[in-house]
């Protein structure tokens, strides 16, 4: 920018230094594991080995005399008070602690509160606990079948089967694609994976019986959303209520459920009158709390012989667990799956889910995702490019010939979406600039001379975020707006609090930037606060990507409020009328005589010793941002792989990165997301499962068997970016966190298909490990 | 840094104790401490519950993640799988001690400066790691930056920004230092 | 997360180690690095009452050439080997593997005694000592005594070390002219377990025939594997193209893999065979001087 533009110090679009970062790097963050409490007590927990049992006793005197230990909570325990299960996001229930029959391997049995970490560890290891084995349901198809053991004996309905979900137009796509000219149909599944945030879960609970206040420090994504459940649920007064979300390790959307362990830790400090500490292990971690994604994906997409797109189908078979502890808007069962027709103008596509229970932990959750995204772009993204193969042409002008243009938009989709705004087409192309991917293809056919494989793989993908407006969205009834309330000081510093809560997403930075453009005040005189649900408006917190299309057009409006009076207040101090003052360049301004001026904090400083006669004094807003559509931010990948024939290593070679997400707020905070969204999009293509043997046993349960990418296997990704702003968005913002982890695995995949084509295989299910390459490459086309 | 002549001993025990107790004295950051353990109480958790430095973290229960690193006698090492009985008489620093005389170090600044943390979970162990390398080799390829560290995992940056990070670090520590600066 | 209870000791010569071993009588496992005991015992899948910590024991680290042998300590650490020009120099097979261990962390507490002793055909200097002929030594109640690497490995996480002894030291012929090591891994990400490795030694006389080999496998079988075989096959040989991928041939033979979560055990063995050939190759071309 310019010398000579107005500006403000740290106003959107400038890449402004973190202001959270002053704690981090000195080693002082204040993670939930960090606080200590006088008198603070220690919980552990007792878990299954077996997915499916009866347990026919529990035996706690051992455990008792462990020095240290206070007191054993078993299932038994709870149900006397009722608490022996809870409801879950999406209205199905889980159970805090079993009474009679463990679901899951790993599953919570029994509780052990102690003074010391070691003596809960060393306690909840000396309970006892009788089992009968219970055949296992891992399959979700098998579940299925008549006949198959029953999971869920406590509800009505004795089947595995939860749900069946559709949308769209069935008869005139089964009409459309019988008719097509070009067919291709593919089986995708999507394994387990975990969101694995460098912090694990946990909290401290404390029931303060003389003053009746009850706080808990938790790790958690949406703390007012917590704060009401725990109201509803244990009869708690929500005044009363006190939820603490400090700093966040990480959350990815596996912080958004209320797992077992906040529970116990409560009634346990109930019980015992001190505050109570839990946090998980790793292990705990991956073998207990809500997976992601699992879904078995069935797809058929039909064309016209020249490559239109016309028809898009899919069957979906979900495994959500031994219940439904999704964390979806409560009217998607299957989130946002239904963005599934993607960039590009399918005029029929029809959708169904079918949701089984198995004997596994439950889920699933939005890991990055927005509500399933990520399956719904590697679906359409995959048959994109099989598509592309059946044709005969390339991938990439596939899809600038099929892609929504520019002019289409607001672009309602065949499945109900209506996309704000898109520029799919100057995405892909500058993506094929930056990477050369002319000279790749030629590149490519010169090594497949040779035998060489090298692959290139597209992906470009919409994404649909920031849930969500209030008449389709809701988590348990709790409408899906965000707040900001912003209040200026007589020195003309501000404080701002909000309903969501950041785990490294830079809100204290970010939302600053936008006060700081709004109100003209640097955003270094302005304190953001988020998490204390004491202090912070209602709010729904921070996962889907939705904290700058909500909160942060709060942040807007709340700043738009606060103009509005300070321009009356700006007139009165240059006696003039109000009709007289333009907010202009930063400051409040007669019109036509610009020199004539008021800074906002000359008249944050009136607002409180001068305020004009029959106004308020102050000079404050809160507002309720209520979204009027979803935002759609979009992008182009590419992939470059080299793969090794003698072993089916795969190497990415180059990875570009084209996104947009509409106006962007901090240039280098937007690409730490976007660095580290796809390294959590690498990770499931190449590298993270979470597997079940017949017998419901995890494989796949700790760090040392499910790996994360280091920064070896990392490569330094190029990103770059289209501006298309948002056209309802008070700042034309879209919101990016996510889309990195959504876009990058069809990329990766498409890439490695791409170099395996001299093979013919059409697919391969992710994660792609080296002897998944192998076996096409020596074993004759289709991989174990 | 010279250790103080007379211990500090920490107020805050560790648990009720199910065994018999060792005496261990460690430097701490250039301070002298002495309690009383179980020789099972892990480094990481003598740091964080004992002593009260929580800026070292745990991760995982593995040995994989390396949000715990510290300096052992010089050399990062994961504070999870160490004893504080096997530390005994020997030197840990810990990331608090990075910051000397209310200055912070070239690599707690360049991470800073370079976006190379977001939710700051792993930071703690990678800056550890990162002052090891560069006081080793202070100007490291990206290659070799990426193989040291590589026994600290994040989940948050896809690693690029740490990578700028730690090379501006090792320039900074080549380059005489300037006034000011800091977060 | 957290062992649980046992007493420590921390004794200060190998005599009180091996005392204390013996007083135990089975109950005590050696504290070397910890880094493969420590998380056993902090997952409770392991709980020795006694730890007997053997780091205190001065003169137990060295890397030094001994009359006929390259000598190294057991609490030597993994690092340590990454350091030695000696190694680069002479035994680089040893550099290759300290490389592929872990990471950095791990390998500055983790100690050569300790990858040696664990038993795990996951580790990767077993693989090493079989290639280069080594001879373990161990002390004992009885005194000392030696096992050479090839009856070292009984099973997975059994070696011939008893309850009641330590390794104090491996032993590696020395270097001798126009000799060339390597060690090659491949695995699933960096640092961890390898789908397979293979470690290989030879002698090439004037000529480039062969005039002693040997090679090792990682990850592919119940221990590492010596394939007696496939080195055989190359003695007195020319050290040509031919000659490896028929060696390689053999060695995949000699590979016991088990399907896993590192791999089916058909591409397993498959890669046991790639990676015989890609380290035998590189050890002719430094035994004819190249890197």
């Amino acid at each position: 920018m310019s010398a000579e533009a107005p500006h403000v110090k740290g106003g959107i679009g400038q890449s402004i230094l973190r202001k959270e970062d002053a704690r981090f790097i000195r080693g002082k963050g204040n993670y939930v594991d960090d606080v200590k409490l006088p008198g603070m007590l220690y919980l552990d927990i007792t878990r299954s080995p077996y997915a499916h049992a009866k347990i026919t006793a529990i035996r706690t005197d051992k455990a008792l005399k462990v020095p240290g230990v206070l007191a054993v909570v078993t299932g038994k325990d709870l149900e006397a008070a009722g608490l022996a299960w809870m409801p879950t996001l999406m209205s199905d229930k889980q159970m805090v602690l079993p009474t009679d029959t463990v679901m899951y391997q790993a599953q919570e049995v029994a509780a052990v509160v102690a003074d010391s970490r070691y003596a809960a560890a060393d306690g909840a290891a000396a309970v006892e606990v009788d089992y009968e084995p219970l055949p296992v349901v891992t399959n979700p198809f098998k579940a299925l079948e008549p006949g198959a053991p029953v999971i869920r004996t406590d509800r009505a309905e004795k089947s595995n089967h939860i749900w069946h979900w559709e949308t769209g137009d069935k008869e005139g796509t089964e009409r459309s694609l019988s008719g097509s000219e070009v067919r291709v149909a593919q089986d995708l599944y999507i394994p387990r994976i975990h969101v694995s945030s460098m912090e694990t879960c946990g909290c401290i609970a404390h029931m303060d019986s003389v003053s009746g206040r009850f706080t808990i420090w938790m790790t958690t994504q949406a703390p007012h959303a917590i704060r009401t459940v725990f109201a509803l649920v244990t009869g708690l007064p929500e005044q009363n209520i006190r939820v603490i979300s400090p700093d966040i390790g990480g959350g990815f959307g596996g912080k958004v459920p209320v797992y077992p362990g906040y529970v116990l830790a409560s009634v346990a400090s109930i019980k015992t009158g001190h505050p109570v500490k839990w946090i998980e292990d790793r292990s705990e971690n991956l073998q207990a709390d809500s997976f992601a994604r699992d879904y078995h994906i069935h797809a058929e997409v039909g064309a016209t012989k020249d490559g239109n797109v016309s028809a898009l189908r899919v069957k979906t078979l979900a495994d959500h667990g031994y219940t439904d502890a999704a964390a979806n808007p409560s009217k998607f069962p299957a989130g946002l799956f239904h963005i599934i027709t993607g960039s590009y103008p399918f005029a029929k596509a029809f959708v169904e889910v079918d949701a089984a229970y198995t004997n596994k932990p439950p889920g699933g959750i939005a890991y990055r995702c927005s509500f399933r995204v990520t399956e719904a772009v590697y679906t359409i993204e995959r048959m994109m490019d099989i598509l592309a193969h059946k044709l005969n042409v390339d991938p990439a002008d596939l899809r600038l010939k099929n892609f929504i243009p520019p002019e289409a938009f607001p672009y309602k989709s065949a499945l109900g979406w209506t996309y704000d705004s898109g520029n799919y087409a100057g995405a892909l192309r500058k993506a094929m600039e930056i990477i050369d991917y002319a000279g790749l293809r030629r590149e490519q056919a010169e090594k497949r001379k040779k035998g060489e494989l090298m692959g290139i793989g597209i992906s470009s993908f919409t994404e649909i975020v920031g849930a969500g407006p209030s008449q389709t969205f809701d988590i348990l009834g709790i409408k899906m707006f965000d707040s900001a309330e912003v209040r200026i000081h007589p020195t003309g510093k501000v404080l701002a609090r909000f309903g969501t809560k950041s785990q490294g997403q830079g809100h204290e930075t970010t939302y600053a930037q936008i006060l700081a453009e709004e109100l003209g005040i640097p955003a270094d005189d302005i304190r953001v606060e988020e998490g204390d649900t004491d202090t912070a408006p209602y709010g729904l917190g921070t996962y889907a990507s939705r904290s700058t299309p909500t909160a942060g057009a709060a942040a807007s409006m709340a700043a738009r409020k606060i103009r509005e009076k300070a321009a009356k207040i700006a007139a009165h101090l240059l006696e003039v009328s109000p009709d007289d003052i333009e907010w202009k360049d930063y400051a409040f301004r007669v019109k036509g005589v610009p020199t004539k001026s008021k800074t906002m904090a000359e008249v944050a400083f009136a607002a409180y010793t001068n305020h004009p006669k029959g106004s308020e004094a102050g000079l404050e807003a809160v507002d309720y941002y209520d979204p009027p559509n979803m935002t759609y931010p979009f992008g182009s990948y590419i992939c470059v792989v080299d793969i090794d024939k003698d072993t089916g290593q795969v190497k990415i070679r180059r990875f570009v990165a084209v996104d947009d997400c509409g106006t962007i707020i901090n240039p280098m905070i937007v690409d730490g997301q976007i660095h580290g969204g796809l390294t959590m999009g690498l990770a499931p293509a190449l590298l993270e499962e979470i597997q079940y043997d017949e017998d419901g046993n995890i494989h796949g349960g700790t760090f040392v068997d499910y790996l994360l990418p280091t920064a070896v296997e990392t490569p330094n990704w190029e990103t770059a970016k289209t501006v298309t702003p948002s056209p309802h968005h008070p700042i034309g913002a879209k919101g990016v966190g996510e889309s990195a982890t959504v876009g990058a695995p069809p990329a990766i995949v498409n890439a490695v298909i791409d170099a395996l084509r001299p093979y013919g295989v059409e697919h391969i299910d992710i994660p792609i490990h080296p002897w998944k390459v192998w076996q096409v490459i020596h074993g004759g086309g289709k991989p174990a | 840094m010279a250790a103080m002549a007379r211990p500090v001993t920490p107020a805050a025990s560790l648990m009720s104790p199910s065994g018999p107790l060792t005496r261990v004295e460690i430097t701490i950051n250039g301070q002298l401490y002495s309690a009383e353990v179980e020789p099972r109480t892990l480094l990481v958790y003598f740091l964080r519950e004992v002593l009260g430095l929580t800026g070292t973290h745990v991760g995982c229960d593995t040995t994989n993640c390396g949000a715990c690193t510290v300096h052992l006698d010089g050399r990062p090492v994961k504070s999870c799988t160490v004893l504080a009985v096997q530390a005994n008489g020997r030197q840990v620093r810990t990331v608090e001690g990075l910051e000397v005389g209310g200055k912070l170090s070239p690599v707690q600044q360049a991470f800073y400066e370079e976006h190379g943390l977001q939710c700051g979970f792993c930071t703690p162990g990678m800056m550890m790691t990162a002052t090891a390398l560069l006081e080793r080799n202070p100007s490291p390829s990206d290659a070799e930056i990426r193989d040291a560290i590589r026994g600290n995992l994040c989940r948050c940056t896809g690693y690029v920004n740490i990578v700028k990070a730690i090379k501006a670090a090792g320039k900074k520590m080549q380059s005489p230092p300037t006034a000011g600066g800091g977060a | 997360m957290f062992p649980p209870q046992f007493e420590y000791y921390a004794p200060n010569s190998i005599d009180d180690a091996v005392a204390l071993l013996s007083r135990f009588n089975g109950e005590a496992k050696v504290l070397a690095g910890g880094h493969s005991l420590l998380p056993l015992m902090k997952l409770r899948l392991a709980s020795p009452s006694v730890l007997v910590d053997i780091n205190r024991i001065p003169g137990l680290s060295y890397i030094r050439e001994d009359g006929g042998h390259l000598k190294i300590g057991a609490t030597t650490r993994t690092n340590d080997l990454l350091d030695s020009a000696l190694l680069r120099k002479s035994y680089p097979i040893l550099t290759d593997a300290a490389q592929e261990i872990a990471d950095p962390l791990v390998r500055n507490l983790g100690t050569v005694g300790g990858n040696l002793c664990h038993g795990d055909p996951g580790n990767d200097l077993p693989a090493c000592m079989l290639a280069l002929g080594a001879v373990m030594a161990l002390a004992g109640p009885q005194g000392a005594r030696t096992v050479p690497a090839a009856q070292f490995y009984k099973d997975t996480y059994v070696t011939a070390v008893e309850p009641t002894e330590m390794l104090v030291e491996v032993r590696i012929p020395k270097s001798v002219p126009r000799q060339g090591t390597a060690y090659h891994k491949i695995e699933k990400r960096v640092g961890d377990f390898a789908m397979a490795g293979a470690a290989a030694k030879l002698v090439l006389d004037d000529d480039g025939k062969v005039t002693a080999a040997g090679i090792g496998l990682t990850g592919v079988g119940p221990t590492a594997i010596h394939a007696v075989k496939a080195a055989a096959s190359l003695v007195g040989q020319p050290a040509d193209e031919a000659h490896l991928r028929n060696a390689s041939v053999v060695a995949q033979g000699e590979a016991q893999p088990a399907t896993d979560l590192r791999g089916p055990a058909e591409y397993k063995r498959a890669m046991a065979g790639v990676l015989a050939y890609r380290v035998l190759t590189h050890a002719v071309a430094r035994a004819k001087g190249g890197a």
